[in-house]
């Protein structure tokens, strides 16, 4: 059978894009047929203006060069723009009389920047900021000409304002509004952003409209006359007003249109054959002129020209940043506000801070950075998420950080960062790096910055960081999706939600089923969604699903934590930090009959052996004869003790007692992510039981639970969870608190992080004031791990032998 | 002089999984032909699910993890250390990644696996 044949107009981000997601879904559909009327391949527009201001070249911005095209067999038409369409026989026909036929086309004509209908826009030196060429043209003016003016102070109009000056021009902006960006900043942030920009040396002259242009003698525009009768010298006019969807192509072919060509969620046209994404679609009314929304189309026009048609478009939440050097500002959504809505406003005028959040019903829904806006990601995706903001409404101001997130506290500076500063401590990765990277690769997406860079890539802790750096580097570009739609990996375009709600509704039981079921593009997953599955299966069907040890990670199917060189360590399970002489005896023994390396006190108040041969693993297990400790699990670990009233004379508690009894409770319960205890006899928390997953914390009438804290990567302070009097009430909060963690959290969501997506409040709900609830989810935990079994002891029986042999050549 | 050894049953290699072959005096090999000698000479076999088997030198060119305690998924498997992924028919990494762990030919015969060595 032969291929069929897909026509494309339009060479520009977004319909390369779509053609990107096609051929990662459906490489083989399609014949493919490119026209551009430029004749470069697929660059990166909105990198025009760090070429205009020198930092960057052309060749810098290129994605897609032409060996792309030539290895994923596109015919690529450069410099031919098409000028028909005939819809009933199928075929495109360009300018020079090129003709492709196509079984779909794809109509991604991008937009044309509009000229003001006023006398002499057509002369000489008056030129728009759309494309390479005006960028050269503005580049060769600067080389010749001294006063430039541009027409409009939006996005556009600012950066090629800034970029002219940079190359040593005289400029002065002319603004039809009462302050800049109007469309994304407040007055005061406006008046802000005027006055840094007047400090760089630029002109403005705002509430004023262009009446004229005039011409000199040499027949080059000379001058711009405005409406109060003011004329200024101009030998450069850039008219940065706006732009307009082209459409003239759709609508010559009888496509219906009204702003834009008009689409349905699919991004298809009236005419089913043909599809159209970009600046040229108007969507539900809305025509998208960021690089995000129009990403977002590519990826559900791909879907469904790949057959998949399982995705819609369903409209875009869009934020601003402005590429000009040294000036941070950023906006989204509604950030005026209006009559339903309350602002929290703090506003710093001469340390050039300003920041306006906007809410309503308890949700931000729009908001203005200006001079610090290291927090602006963040707030786009409690945007996006819709996340309730009321537990954090009193710090939100104050950004992330003091919310507590996944970055270095204090260091999500990124637009300040030096390029040599360090950004991800992991992989020594450093700003410059990650910024060379993401203009010579081409990167829009955090997965792409760890896959390029491996910054981000281990602990996951500087992601924040490098989404920012992101989103300084690319501006509006980058949209972070809202994070409960994150697809769990490269395999699916599920995300975690999508598949815990699917494996429980169908029922799904094994990996196979799921992955058939939900259309994974891949034949067995990755290491990413694997163990994710496998943990979703087993924890929502405990007793049905089977526990697949070809979808756990080394550690856990090795049941030992493997080191840089390949070696393993043993950390035996010592009761809540409790061991006896005949145990450290024999702990003793295996260290000298294994000739172990390095014997090590752990934090979790036990002992580790370093630098075990994976093939002595089960004699070491077997002469330990002590349980597995899963210190390598996704899994209960340890809880940690105090002495408690056992010995200390401040204790209230007995808080060994409760520690072991809470461990033996846990032992063996597998959860999305590691999960600490602790239980301290008294307040002054000995055993640090404010930075665990849960901490007991013992007083004079019974115990306090507190829960999400974190020691890691970022330190999180535990909250409190409910007062209790007794030890059987300690047991039955903490087991249905981590019940419902282990139900509800998605694979390697902390309990600090389940709980910053979900609410302390929902936790409480479902815990605290529901008892027959939380009788259930304990009664859940207790019925899973009623029957837990000792790993160690299983694999000396003989589990898995084949793990723990070599074979011999 | 190359020849091929009987190593074990294809149903002695878990699917989806990978055993370890160690030669008694070490082995050598990264990419091409110049061998290394001093580092351990393990050699991983790994077996898809579609029952391909496929023989890498069991060090990542990374960092030197151990291939075989990877996972496998489609005809790729990986490190356990910092999760490059290698292609099993290859040995070469999966890009943006460079680099290249030496290959094995293999041979199944009525379940037999053999590898040439």
């Amino acid at each position: 059978m032969s291929k069929k044949k897909l026509v494309m107009v339009g060479n520009g981000m977004a319909g390369v894009r779509t053609l990107e997601e096609l051929l990662k879904i459906a490489p083989d559909e399609y014949e493919i047929a490119v026209f551009g009327a430029e004749p470069h391949p697929n660059y990166n527009r909105i990198l025009l203006s760090p070429v205009l201001a020198g930092e960057m070249t052309i060749q810098d911005i290129i994605l897609n060069d032409h060996q792309w095209y030539a290895d994923n067999g596109i015919r690529l038409h450069l410099g031919k723009t098409v000028q028909h369409i005939d819809r009933v026989k199928r075929r495109v026909v360009a300018d020079d009389g090129t003709e492709e036929s196509y079984d779909r086309l794809l109509l991604a004509t991008g937009s044309n920047p509009f000229m003001l209908p006023i006398p002499g826009n057509d002369l000489p030196g008056v030129i728009s900021y759309r494309d390479i060429a005006d960028t050269d043209a503005m580049i060769d003016a600067a080389r010749h000409y001294r006063h430039a003016v541009v027409i409009g102070g939006g996005l556009l109009g600012l950066e090629a304002a800034n970029g002219l000056k940079l190359r040593g021009m005289d400029v002065t902006v002319v603004h039809l509004a009462d302050w800049l960006l109007e469309r994304q900043l407040d007055e005061t942030a406006g008046r802000m952003l005027q006055k840094s920009l007047e400090e760089r040396g630029l002109k403005f002259l705002l509430g004023k409209q262009t009446e004229a242009l005039v011409a000199g003698e040499s027949g080059r525009v000379a001058a711009i006359r405005l409406k109060d009768g003011l004329q200024i010298p101009a030998d450069l006019v850039v008219m940065a007003v706006g732009i307009r969807p082209n459409i003239a192509l759709a609508e010559s072919a009888g496509i219906y249109c009204n702003r834009g060509i008009v689409v349905n969620d699919t991004m298809q046209t009236y005419d089913p054959k043909v599809y159209a994404v970009g600046e040229c679609v108007a969507h539900r009314g809305i025509a998208y002129g960021l690089v995000a929304p129009l990403f977002e189309q590519g990826k559900v026009a791909a879907n469904h020209l790949g057959n998949y048609g399982i995705g819609r478009y369903t409209g875009s939440v869009t934020s601003t940043k402005l590429k000009v050097t040294g000036i941070d500002l950023f906006s989204a959504g509604d950030f005026f506000g209006g009559k339903d809505t309350e602002e929290i406003i703090l506003n710093d005028a001469a340390g050039g801070v300003y920041k306006k959040l906007v809410i309503q019903d308890n949700k931000l829904v729009g908001g203005v950075l200006y001079g610090d806006t290291a927090d602006g990601p963040w707030y786009y995706q409690l945007l996006r998420d819709g996340q309730d903001i009321h537990e954090i409404r009193d710090h939100l101001l104050f950004g992330q950080s003091h919310v507590g997130d996944v970055g270095h506290q204090g260091h999500n500076k990124a637009a300040a960062m030096a390029d040599s500063a360090e950004v991800c401590g992991c992989n020594g990765v450093s700003k410059g790096t990650i910024v060379k990277s993401i203009k010579e690769n081409g990167l829009f997406t955090l997965d792409d910055i760890k896959k390029h860079t491996k910054a981000a890539s281990s602990c996951g802790s500087c992601a924040g960081l490098c989404e920012q750096i992101l989103s300084a580097t690319i501006g509006g570009a980058y949209t972070p999706a809202a994070s409960n739609r994150k697809p769990v990996c490269g395999c699916t375009e599920f995300s975690h939600q999508e598949v815990r709600d699917a494996i429980r509704q169908q029922p799904l039981l094994s990996i196979g089923e799921t992955m058939r079921f939900m259309e994974w593009t891949t034949p067995d997953g990755c290491d990413k969604c694997r163990p994710a599955l496998n943990y979703y299966l087993i924890s929502t069907w405990p007793k049905q699903a089977k526990d697949d040890p070809r979808s756990r990670l080394i550690n856990e199917r090795a049941h030992a934590n493997i080191q840089k060189d390949g070696t393993y360590s043993v950390v035996p399970r010592m009761w809540g930090g409790l061991t006896t002489s005949a145990e450290l005896r024999r702990i003793a023994d295996v260290a000298e009959k294994y000739q172990v390396p390095t014997i090590k006190v752990t934090g979790g108040q036990r002992i580790d052996l370093l630098g075990i041969r994976k093939d002595d693993l089960i004699g070491v297990w077997k002469d330990l004869d002590m349980p597995s400790g899963h210190a390598y699990g996704k899994s209960i670990r340890t809880v940690k003790t105090c002495v408690g009233a056992e010995h200390c004379r401040f204790g209230t508690q007995l808080a060994m007692d409760m520690g072991v009894k809470l461990e033996k409770m846990l032992f063996d319960m597998y959860a999305p992510h590691k999960v600490k205890l602790a239980v301290s006899g008294c307040p002054r928390n000995c055993a640090e039981a404010g930075i665990k997953d849960v901490g007991v914390i013992g007083v004079d009438s019974g115990y306090e639970l507190y829960v999400g804290g974190n020691g890691g990567i970022k330190t999180e302070v535990a909250q409190f969870f409910v007062k209790v009097g007794s030890d059987e009430e300690v047991m039955e909060y903490a087991g249905a608190f981590l019940q419902l963690y282990r139900e509800e959290a998605f694979y390697l969501e902390r309990t600090c992080h389940y709980l910053e997506r979900v609410g302390l409040d929902h936790a409480k709900s479902r815990v605290v004031d529901d008892e027959e609830n939380r009788k259930a989810l304990h009664g859940r935990l207790l019925a899973e791990l009623k029957d837990a079994k000792d790993p160690w002891a299983e694999r000396i029986a003989g589990v898995e032998r084949n793990e723990y042999e070599t074979l011999a050549l | 002089m190359a020849e091929w050894k009987a190593i074990c049953h294809i149903d002695d290699i878990p699917r989806l999984g990978s055993r370890v072959v160690r030669p008694k005096n070490g082995g050598s090999g990264a990419c091409g032909e110049s061998g290394e000698s001093g580092e351990s000479g393990d050699i991983a076999l790994f077996r898809t699910s579609s029952d391909e088997v496929f023989a890498l030198r069991d060090r990542c060119p990374h960092k030197g993890g151990p291939l075989s305690q990877g996972m496998v998924h489609g005809n790729q498997v990986t490190c356990p250390l910092h999760g490059w992924k290698l292609r099993l028919d290859s040995g070469e990494a999966v890009a943006p990644d460079q680099g290249c762990a030496r290959r094995y030919p293999i041979r199944i015969e009525s379940g037999t696996v053999l590898l040439e060595i």
